[in-house]
């Protein structure tokens, strides 16, 4: 089967509505198929990845170790949006470590997480041959 | 009348919480619930706003909104009040109307 670039874009914050889960489960599904998978954090889509979920007093399954998993799926392109963080008062620091072992470097952990602004983010999304957005 | 103005959308991706904002009045209450919590940061794009209102309404935040997106209550803009679901239920008797911003 042929690879494409897939990029997934995420734009809403987790648990106040599906969208944030439903996208990682395809993001998953696309894993399998092989391709070529980019996603991208933007807007309200950073609250995703933060690090420090707690989601006891809320009743519903903190997912965001799933995105700990995404590179042994080899999806290790998470391009997130500099001026999305900023506004929202967050810094990457903010971010879970998220990373990815090369196997052709003797399986050296390498960080999943590409800072961009606007305008890289743009050239990235414009790169792409199947854009999914959430 | 004091009035809480309930408010689940992001500030950030929804005008719902600016609307609020605009409406409500001098001694209403307002609570942040679900993706709303991610307003009660301080250093936002949006704080400065929320501050202004602060000057004659109270500003709640249900801190397990707040824990569950990753965000710590000590980041909170000075004034706002983290509560849990008890104080909710406090706020709802202590005033007279209730209305939701959806």
């Amino acid at each position: 089967m042929a690879t494409k670039k897939f990029m997934f874009v995420n734009r809403k914050a987790p648990y106040g509505s599906v969208y944030a889960l439903e996208a990682l489960e395809v993001v998953l599904i696309s894993a399998a198929f092989e391709q070529d998978v980019s996603l991208a954090f933007i807007d309200d889509g950073v609250y995703q990845i933060t690090k420090g979920q707690n989601t006891d007093a809320i009743g519903q399954k903190n997912f965001s170790n799933t995105f700990k998993a995404l590179g042994d799926y080899e999806i290790n392109k998470l391009y997130v949006e500099k001026e999305s963080l900023e506004e929202r008062g967050l810094t990457q620091d903010d971010l879970m470590d998220l990373v990815w072992e090369d196997e052709d470097d003797d399986w050296a952990e390498k960080p999943s997480i590409i800072m961009v602004n606007r305008s890289e983010m743009a050239d990235v999304m414009a790169e792409q041959e199947v854009t999914l957005s959430f | 009348m004091a009035m809480l103005h309930i408010v689940n959308k992001s500030p950030f991706e929804k005008v719902s919480f600016r609307s609020c904002l605009n409406h409500a009045r001098a001694g209403d209450s307002i609570l942040m619930i679900e993706d709303a919590a991610v307003g009660a940061l301080d250093g936002t794009s949006f704080s400065d706003k929320l501050k202004t209102a602060m000057a004659d309404k109270s500003v709640y935040v249900l801190g397990g909104d707040l824990t569950a997106r990753g965000l710590s209550e000590d980041r909170m803009i000075d004034g706002v009040k983290a509560i849990d679901y008890a104080g909710f239920v406090d706020l709802t008797v202590e005033n007279e109307t209730t209305q939701s911003w959806l």
